[in-house]
């Protein structure tokens, strides 16, 4: 692991499109604290769960290839990322070639490259959570979330399977609830942490996905939740886009309505480190996530909130 | 010259099977000094012995090879078989051509050369036996048991009933264990209590027993016949000759704290007894939270205490004695749930108890008095999950084992549940049903009558939602995921060693099992022994048990104990580490590396070289060393050899090996 704060970047496919507000508030809480990203010369799709299931192979090479170039540019840096999936694919991959040295060896051959396999890869959620980067988040805090309810969403592919990702508790991870706590928010205790959010099958099969989502809605709703972080792309889609048409739903089934934007996890951070909406990319969701954020923000920044928003600075 | 005889045993086919066992006899007898070879079906058998000994008067033997399984099986049978002729008991090598030969191998084409290879190397050494001879030392007929559970108790009644008195170090303050915390046993159903609590009464009678509470034993020296225990019981802050155990004290003490006997489901005082039944029937004060200990105001206690009883300036005892004897009864844990099964709340839920929790719940002096409600709002639960196999049988998050006592006693909780509470559903998730013991399939199948519903599949995940436990699981037998939602959750979860196995392993030399379990010396023929003479086991510190099968283990140590007790003397070891004082340099390494401390420094003062000199050389007390040979190889200048396995014989052994 490296200590410093410097990591060659993967961004991934859905970094400059369906992830845009998580590249854009990632990158600025980065600048904030001092991360630097250095992004990986000719990187390339991951291959994720479609090469998976396509062959075996390509899951492994598609990955090593990127990383094998990360450490070509720089062999002493770390692998970042932002997405879930991205760190999973690239996670499996270097932990096939750690595996054996005849495992190191055929991921060479398959991708025609040098590859040692002696970087590791980490996503935004684990950067952000090493004590020395919380203490950044604290010392550049301008605002807190004002006990801002938010059911953290980890969904499947941060924590698991525990020996290739090696962060957090696979069944009751922790990580992004300290952070919504560190600035100012209330994690709060709910069941629905790491179950699937409906993911692909919105292609296959998307009733069968419509009902994955709204159990994760209803036990946030029900746990009280104003507000859902994630971080990953793809649970944010599932979530972010579906709220509109799930409640179309519900309403023709008489069922009270959801009422809960979601936010990855560093627009939260961001927010509390005075960058814009715009900034953050908040204003970019399908589900409108600006009037929670503000009210969270501003409405309650009475004088005793200032106070307590100057006693979570410090 | 010396005559060697080589026996080559078939054991069946055991060994005949993958090894050409006449060819091996055949390469036997050319080798040098050979002067008979030949096999037998069983060698270990009457007739198999009566041959040996036939072939020794008939060809004039002076040592013998015996090629059959490992020494650990039958090199005894064989040294005893030896006792009856001229041979000294010690001039026999054992060729272990079955563990390591013909049970490895799969075709005689392997098997036989490698048999012929370890034949050649046992003659190779057999050359270089000595005749061994042993020494007596004395027994002190005074039995050490560690740990006052129900195996423990049990251990010491029948030791103080054949005569011979016991000392039983309990780390509590009471007797009892965990046995005493049950409500009821499978699969009779007869109270724990009512068939504990009198042998903790029978044991605190007993003129033969002294019990010393919150007491740990701190060191252990000296050897099999002759330990020298240190123990050190805890400052009670309460004269037990003067207290009569009214129990005033507890009813004024205004600190309370969590109840460990009641798993934390109910209060006690800072003063307290466990439980009412407790043996002895008086109280300690926990000094950790008691207010007069802590900033020196109250005393409550002191001022009610009718006989002035209470002592605030106790002290720890630290008394030594010797023992002849050490049976160790620690017991056992349940595994710490809440660190590892995030997916059941992580003992957040506090409507998600352990089985041991119900126990306390289901029981008339436990903190509802018998009646079965929930912990977090003291309603009656209408559906209870109980979960099986909680860190039992899972490899990959906690442990491999199987916890052997879950099944029943989750069968067990279904039926009580069943019975004490109206209209209520009962879903038990199990991976697999063992029941082996007599009466317990019954015992199932009459839960299942009693209309539990078994589900076979583990739970992935409890969710609290609306005060619900909403159980998700998979039932394996019908291929489809389950949802149950309970108000109360039962996890049956593993047994571990106790925190102390580690420690108290390591300070009596016994070995402990991948999962801290402690070993015994072999599970079949030494099952309640340990590798380090005179100490034994008994209940589940050795591994998991139920309650029966705890008490026959229990006896069975104590059985080893009476016997040891019967003799005045014991023989030694014959095959110990010597040391050459002519060689030796006082250096210490065997000392430091000797793992029974059998090895100390001695002053001698000797002719050397015309000049007489003091110096210190090392030497081995007999009757604590085990023969592990450490010191042998420890020893830079050679001066430490182990009889039976001198350097001389390991030498002979690897040249014959190398020779062909």
């Amino acid at each position: 692991m490296s200590s410093t704060n410097r990591f060659a970047y993967f961004p991934g496919c859905s970094a400059d499109s369906t992830g845009i507000s998580f590249t854009k508030s990632a990158e600025f809480v980065c600048k904030r604290i001092g991360i630097e990203l250095v992004e990986i010369p000719d990187w390339c799709c991951c291959g994720t769960s479609a090469a998976l299931v396509t062959d075996k192979n390509l899951a492994v090479a598609l990955p090593a290839r990127s990383l094998a170039l990360a450490e070509k540019m720089d062999a002493d840096l770390d692998v970042a990322t932002g997405c879930a999936g991205c760190f999973n694919s690239l996670k499996s991959a270097r932990h096939f070639a750690k595996q054996s040295e005849d495992n190191r060896a055929y991921v060479e051959d398959l991708i025609d490259m040098p590859y040692s396999a002696s970087n590791d890869v980490f996503s935004f959620l684990e950067i952000m959570h090493r004590p020395e980067n919380q203490e950044l988040i604290k010392n550049n805090m301008v605002t807190t979330l004002h006990g801002l309810k938010v059911a953290s969403y980890y969904g499947c592919a941060l924590v698991r399977p525990s020996k290739v990702c090696e962060f957090d508790d696979t069944e009751d991870p922790r990580s992004m609830d300290e952070l919504i706590e560190l600035v100012g928010g209330e994690a709060i205790d709910w069941g629905y942490k790491v179950e699937c959010c409906g993911g692909s099958h919105n292609i296959s099969d998307p009733k069968a996905a419509k009902k994955l989502t709204e159990r994760i809605y209803e036990d946030a709703m029900i746990n009280g939740a104003e507000a859902i972080a994630v971080a990953c792309p793809l649970c944010f889609l599932n979530l972010d886009m579906r709220e509109k048409e799930l409640n179309a739903i519900r309403e023709a089934e008489g069922k009270s309505l959801f009422n809960i934007p979601t936010y990855y996890f560093t627009e939260l951070l961001g927010m509390t480190m005075g960058g814009s909406f715009k900034e953050l990319g908040i204003d970019k969701h399908f589900w409108p996530a600006e009037d929670i954020a503000k009210q969270a923000l501003s409405a309650r920044t009475q004088s005793d909130d200032t106070a307590e928003a100057k006693e979570v600075a410090k | 010259m010396s005559r060697v005889g080589v026996f080559v045993c078939h054991c069946g086919s055991n060994i005949a099977g993958t090894v050409d066992v006449e060819h091996v006899a055949e390469e036997a007898a050319k080798l040098p000094n050979v002067a008979y070879a030949t096999t037998n079906k069983y060698m270990c058998s009457d007739p198999g012995q009566q041959a040996v000994r036939e072939a020794i008067i008939e060809h004039n033997l002076d040592r013998i090879v015996i090629a059959s399984c490992s020494p650990r099986m039958h090199e005894a049978t064989f040294r005893k078989m030896l006792a009856g002729t001229d041979i000294n008991p010690y001039m026999l090598e054992i060729a272990n051509v079955r563990e390591q030969c013909s049970w490895v191998h799969k075709d005689k084409d392997v098997g036989t050369p490698k048999a012929i290879d370890l034949v050649k190397m046992a003659v190779a050494k057999v050359n270089y036996d000595a005749p061994l001879t042993t020494t007596t030392i004395p027994v002190n007929k005074r039995a050490l048991i560690i740990g006052g559970g129900i195996a423990g108790m049990q251990a010491a009644l029948d030791i103080a009933d054949a005569g011979y008195p016991v000392t039983i170090v309990e780390k509590e303050s009471s007797l009892g264990g965990r046995m005493v915390m049950l409500d009821k046993t499978f699969p009779t159903m007869d109270c724990s209590a009512c068939i504990c609590t009198p042998k903790m009464t029978d044991v605190g009678a007993h003129p033969n027993i002294t019990i010393k509470t919150l007491a740990e034993v701190e060191s252990v020296g000296g050897y099999i016949g002759n330990f020298e225990v240190t123990v050190r019981e805890k400052a009670k802050y309460v004269d037990y000759d003067t207290c009569t155990g009214c129990s005033l004290c507890e009813t004024k003490c205004p600190s309370k704290v969590d109840s460990e006997f009641d798993q934390g489901l109910a209060k006690r005082r800072a003063i307290y007894r466990p439980f009412a039944q407790a043996v002895p029937a008086k109280p300690t004060i926990d000094a950790k939270n008691c207010r007069k200990l802590i900033d020196g105001k109250c005393g409550v206690c002191e001022k009610v205490c009718p006989v002035g009883s209470i002592k605030f300036d106790d002290e720890d005892k630290v008394t030594t004695e010797v023992y002849g004897a050490i049976i160790v009864a620690i017991g056992y844990q349940l595994i710490d749930w809440t660190k590892i099964y995030g997916e059941y709340g992580g003992g957040r839920f506090k409507d998600v108890i352990s089985g041991l929790q119900f126990e306390r719940l289901v029981n008339a002096s436990g903190p509802t008095e018998g009646h079965i409600l929930r912990p977090s709002d003291n309603t009656e639960p209408k559906t209870v999950v109980i979960v099986k196999c909680v860190g039992s049988r899972d490899p990959e998050k906690a442990k491999s084992y199987c916890s052997r006592a879950c099944c029943m006693y989750a069968a067990k909780h279904a039926h009580q549940y069943l019975d004490k509470v109206k209209d209520a559903r009962c879903y038990i998730f199990y991976m697999d049903i063992r029941t082996p013991g007599k009466g317990y399939d019954e015992f199932y199948m009459n839960t299942q009558h009693d209309g539990a519903r078994y589900i076979r599949g583990r739970v992935s995940k409890i969710i609290n939602q609306n005060g619900k436990l909403i159980c998700k699981g998979e039932d394996t037998l019908l291929g489809s995921q389950v949802t149950v939602e309970a108000d109360m959750v039962v996890l049956e979860t593993a047994m571990v060693p106790a925190d102390e196995a580690n420690q108290i392993g390591s300070m009596l030399g016994i070995t402990r099992d991948k999962d801290l379990w402690l070993s015994e010396a072999h599970p079949k023929l030494r099952p309640v022994e340990t590798n380090s003479g005179g100490i034994y086991l008994a209940g589940t510190c050795q591994g998991p048990k139920d309650i029966p099968d705890s008490v026959a283990q229990a006896s069975a140590a104590a059985m080893k104990v009476a016997i040891l007790f019967s003799k005045d003397e014991l023989e030694s070891n014959a095959m110990i580490a010597n040391s050459n004082k002519n060689l030796c340099n006082g250096c210490g390494a065997c000392v430091a590396i000797c793992p029974y401390g059998a090895i100390t420094l001695e002053e001698i003062t000797a002719r050397e070289n015309s000049v007489m000199v003091t110096r210190e050389i090392s030497k081995v007390n007999p009757g604590l060393c085990q023969g592990c040979g450490a010191c042998t190889v420890a020893c830079r200048p050679g001066a430490m050899d182990l009889r039976g396995f001198t350097d001389e014989q390991i030498m002979r052994e690897v040249a014959a090996l190398c020779q062909w």
